[in-house]
């Protein structure tokens, strides 16, 4: 790993337990108000204000507990995959955030010991296909962290993108049968 | 606007099969109810996809709802009858932006043949329950969190993101991973001067906010909650994390609704967990920032200046919310240095108010009564708060930054309590004597 490849990897942004849609996205930003071009440029806008102008695509985010709870806005993680998220490590998600994350086809891992493992500003390259997120050390090392498999369910949905792109395809949604006629 | 109201019985009538189709037994209440919609048993943890009955979206999220649906699924929506398209997160519209993305969103309503409640009607869930939209055993699914709301009949009701709600308007159903059960089981005689916000809150508190992630709270013991306080306790589920919130069908649900006779409480139903709320050791209380699960006696807070004070919401902005108000205020007035705001939840709450006083009552206090909607709870607009402000609000959110500034506090609190606080200008306790 040349000192070059390690500056021009990605970083990690840790937030702690909690964080909620109106921290990543709040409420009088919503695209409706600001408009659908610029409403990303506030994503958290109140908790870690630098965060719009600096974050690069394929950037992981780590979250602690119940990531994402609160409001059912799309547009909150719809912020984040317009600033190019790569993915998101959390202790655990929040249920409709979670749902929503999926529907973008944003990577989300319920993965403690990552989190653990993972410090803000960490040097790293996601490898989805692979697995795992890559670390480089301060001396060019490079170290590996496995991400946890994605269950059945899930794995459905992403191997056509979305949910909304499985449905286009196929008519049904993951899981389900094949429809008859009458829908 | 005219206002449906239930049929000549005075019960809104079921709309599903008496006899389920499948056996039940042993089954929860979320789980009996995706079962009979999906036609087979199932449990928890099973993958569903069910006919939806209902689907609802807000202004903040219908246009981007709508426009998947155009421009990704075909543009067909195959119930538009089940369609309900709500105006109220920001109503009146605050800016061009809004009144533009509104006007859109009517137009597209209109074309659709969607029902469409417009400005001024109220909020979302308090305009499907008064409407009948929401019914024992039914699936409604919404584009707000508090969706969870629609639990208090016993309907199914979950908040969704844009892209789930434009697939359920097209494809007529929803995945959902059938939840877990933790249920709440609620003994003992209410004190008078504790609200079912204090319950409600207490329930967040004692799950933590997270305690009910993914889980279908099932609540059992509320036979002496209104149908009002119901809708508290069902709202505020989802501050627990919870998928629904489910308040088990009794004989005052059955006086208003017909409810399908498989919809019980089945007592050897397999539950992740159960809490028991000993409602005679309860008190009012508090949600403090910055979060809902943060919650502590009101006493332990006397005396906080509080610079607005907000009734309303889908939590507690009707009629029986503002009485507690009113008979708070009657007589008094809102302490120099604070401001009142009053929001009702819904048109119809607004002419009950006016009709039996309780507006007169609370406008010679000092209040501001503001137009039927969601008002400043997520900081948009009609009473957002500067930095450093205080307000006690009877919302469902204390997040930083939730109703404006950052730098502002929000503490969650009843009716009642709120209204002491108005007239105190700190936070303060109703007198005794006065029941929450």
């Amino acid at each position: 790993m040349s000192e070059s490849a390690a500056s021009s990897a990605n970083r990690v942004w840790r937030f702690g337990d909690a964080v909620n849609t109106d921290d990543i996205l709040p409420g009088k930003y919503a695209p409706f108000m600001v408009g659908e071009d610029v409403f990303q440029s506030y994503a958290f806008a109140h908790l870690r204000p630098e965060f719009a102008g600096e974050v690069r695509p394929g950037d992981v985010l780590v979250g602690g507990r119940n990531w994402g709870l609160g409001s059912s806005r799309e547009y909150a993680p719809q912020a984040l995959k317009l600033l190019g998220v790569g993915a998101i490590v959390a202790r655990s998600f929040a249920r409709i955030h979670y749902r929503n994350l999926l529907n973008l086809g944003i990577p989300a891992f319920t993965a403690p010991g990552l989190v653990d493992a993972l410090d803000d500003g960490d040097r790293v390259r996601l490898e989805l296909d692979r697995g795992r997120i890559v670390r480089f050390s301060d001396d060019g090392a490079e170290e590996s962290l496995a991400l946890p498999p994605v269950p059945d369910f899930l794995q459905e949905v992403l191997s056509e993108g979305s949910v909304l792109a499985f449905f286009k395809k196929h008519g049904r949604f993951p899981g389900e049968a094949p429809q008859d006629a009458s829908g | 606007m005219t206002m449906a109201r239930p049929a000549e019985a005075g019960r809104w009538p079921s709309t599903l099969p008496n006899d389920p189709g499948v056996d039940l037994s042993g089954l929860t209440l979320a789980e009996r109810i995706l079962s009979v919609k999906a036609g087979r048993r199932v449990r928890a943890g099973e993958v569903v996809v069910v006919p939806v009955d209902q689907v609802m979206m807000v202004d903040s999220i219908a246009p981007s709802a709508l426009r998947i649906v155009e421009d990704e699924l075909g543009g067909v929506i195959q119930h538009p009858e089940r369609v309900s398209v709500v105006v109220d997160h920001v109503a009146p519209a605050s800016n061009v932006e809004v009144a533009t993305t509104q006007k859109r969103v009517r137009t597209v309503a209109k074309a659709k043949g969607l029902r469409l409640f417009d400005v001024g009607r109220g909020i979302c869930h308090q305009v499907l329950m008064e409407e009948g939209l929401a019914r024992p055993g039914w699936v409604v699914v919404g584009s707000d969190s508090h969706s969870t709301t629609y639990g208090a009949v016993c309907a199914f009701g979950t908040g969704m993101g844009a892209t789930d709600i434009a697939l359920a308007m097209v494809a007529g159903r929803t995945w959902f991973r059938v939840p877990e059960t933790v249920r709440v089981r609620l003994t003992g005689q209410r004190p008078p001067d504790v609200s079912a916000k204090d319950v409600a809150l207490e329930i967040v508190h004692r799950l933590t906010a997270d305690g009910a992630t993914y889980a279908s709270i099932e609540i059992l013991g509320a036979e002496a909650f209104g149908p009002g306080e119901r809708i508290t306790l069902a709202n505020l589920a989802v501050e627990a994390g919870a998928k629904v919130g489910l308040v088990a069908p009794d004989e005052e649900l059955r006086r208003r609704y017909q409810v399908p006779s498989w919809l019980t409480v089945d007592d050897a139903a397999e539950v992740a967990t159960t809490i028991v709320i000993d409602l005679t050791q309860l008190g009012p209380v508090l949600s403090v920032p910055f979060q809902v699960d943060n919650v502590q006696p009101v006493r332990e807070h006397l005396g906080v200046h509080v610079d607005q004070v907000f009734v309303g919401t889908c939590t507690n902005g009707r009629l029986e919310d503002l009485h507690q108000v009113a008979r708070v205020l009657q007589g008094r007035r809102v302490a120099d240095g604070t401001r009142l705001l009053v929001i009702p939840a819904s048109s119809q709450v607004l002419q009950d108010a006016l009709a039996d006083g309780t507006i007169a009552t609370l406008v010679a206090a000092g209040a501001s009564i503001g137009v039927p909607g969601c008002g400043p709870c997520m900081g948009r607009h009609m009473g957002v708060l500067a930095p450093g402000e205080v307000c006690v609000s009877t919302s469902n959110r204390n997040f930083m930054g939730r109703m404006g500034s950052p730098e502002a506090r929000i503490y969650l609190a009843s009716p009642a309590v709120a209204a002491a606080t108005a007239a105190a200008g700190v936070v303060a306790l109703p007198d005794e004597g006065v029941p929450a």
